[in-house]
């Protein structure tokens, strides 16, 4: 693999070996979890075909839609004898949260063109994530990516085979896989936790979402913690060590 | 063309259109000191929500099962500064062995 592009703007300093050895190790933190979150394409490939859909609807949401959270709601609710439209709007719900992605990615990554529409498809969780996890423009750049096209690839693929043969594939909790998600997620979270008020902000978030599970529907959650940060924001900062490393 | 299928193809598309959305907000909104520190702490509060949903919910009830003890695990890691694939690998096995031996769901 080539060395990230350099950042337009600010001017980019040349890389340190520090940041090259990031960028390294940032990529191949986007392989594993493109092949972790990829499997679950089992998941979402059999329950789709289960629900009534065909391989060829199953395969345009994960080529076109590609987000899981968005996926999983429209086939439950398709499974669960609900409209398309209510499918739909099921999935455009969970999806709000892509939108803030772009938001926080949108001074890091490449305006327009073809990268641009790449950029925009390839922002879920995990790319988001893992981008967050970057400590230099570049290697920021390089998480997102990493994780955006491994993630793409292995979720069609898994997608395509679940739809095929999923009936016959065993349960992905079974191999933990969704614990690994969610580990994934506490690391990616970890070094970003130096600071008291980034551990007062994610935990405060995390009980957000926990709190609002029961009675908000899905996806919403996620979006009522992202206010625990517009709120923590607009509080006077009360360390001058801002952003500091 | 079904309904079902037009439902497909809106949902895709309009997922399409938000994650670009979030793209068109123009830089010098973003620069504005309030927005900027807002959206440095977004990520941080967008991922503790996911390693909480992803930890203990399933679709709108709050649950215990493997996964808490494997997030545990994957803690304890990070704090033996673990690299990144040992942890997950690791959370993913611990989930999986409680479960195979039946002492968790």
């Amino acid at each position: 693999m080539s060395q990230a592009l350099p950042a337009p703007s600010p001017p980019p300093a040349p890389h340190s070996p520090a940041t090259s050895a990031e960028i390294r190790r940032i990529r191949r933190n986007g392989l594993s979890i493109g092949i972790a979150t990829g499997l679950y394409g089992i998941s979402f490939g059999a329950l789709a075909t289960a629900s009534g859909l065909d391989v060829w609807q199953a395969m345009v949401l994960s080529l076109l839609m590609f987000t899981g959270g968005s996926q999983f709601a429209f086939v439950g609710v398709i499974g669960g004898g609900g409209s398309a439209l209510g499918a739909a709007a099921a999935s455009l719900l969970l999806g709000v949260r892509n939108t803030l992605y772009g938001l926080v990615l949108s001074r890091t990554l490449p305006r327009g063109g073809w990268r641009g529409a790449a950029r925009a498809q390839l922002t879920i969780d995990e790319s988001a994530a893992l981008a967050a996890s970057g400590t230099s423009q570049a290697a920021q750049r390089a998480g997102f990516w990493a994780a955006g096209v491994w993630v793409y690839v292995f979720w069609n693929l898994f997608s395509l085979a679940g739809a095929l043969v999923g009936q016959y594939v065993a349960d992905p909790a079974a191999w933990g896989l969704d614990a690994a998600a969610a580990a994934a997620f506490l690391a990616l979270l970890w070094p970003r936790l130096r600071r008291g008020e980034a551990v007062a902000v994610a935990i405060a978030a995390a009980f957000v979402a926990l709190l609002t599970t029961p009675v908000l529907p899905a996806g919403i959650p996620v979006l009522a913690a992202a206010a625990v940060a517009v709120v923590a924001g607009l509080l006077p900062a009360r360390s001058s060590r801002e952003e500091t490393r | 063309m079904t309904l079902l299928w037009i439902g497909v193809l809106v949902a895709s598309v309009g997922s399409f259109v938000q994650k670009w959305l979030g793209y068109q907000v123009p830089p010098e909104v973003l620069e504005r000191p309030r927005i900027a520190r807002i959206t440095a702490l977004l990520p941080i509060a967008l991922l503790g929500a996911l390693v909480a949903v992803q930890t203990a919910t399933s679709g709108a009830s709050l649950v215990v099962d493997a996964r808490l003890a494997a997030v545990g695990a994957a803690a304890m890691l990070l704090l033996l500064r673990a690299p990144f694939l040992v942890v997950v690998i690791g959370a993913a096995a611990v989930a999986a062995a409680l479960r195979a031996l039946g002492w968790a769901a």
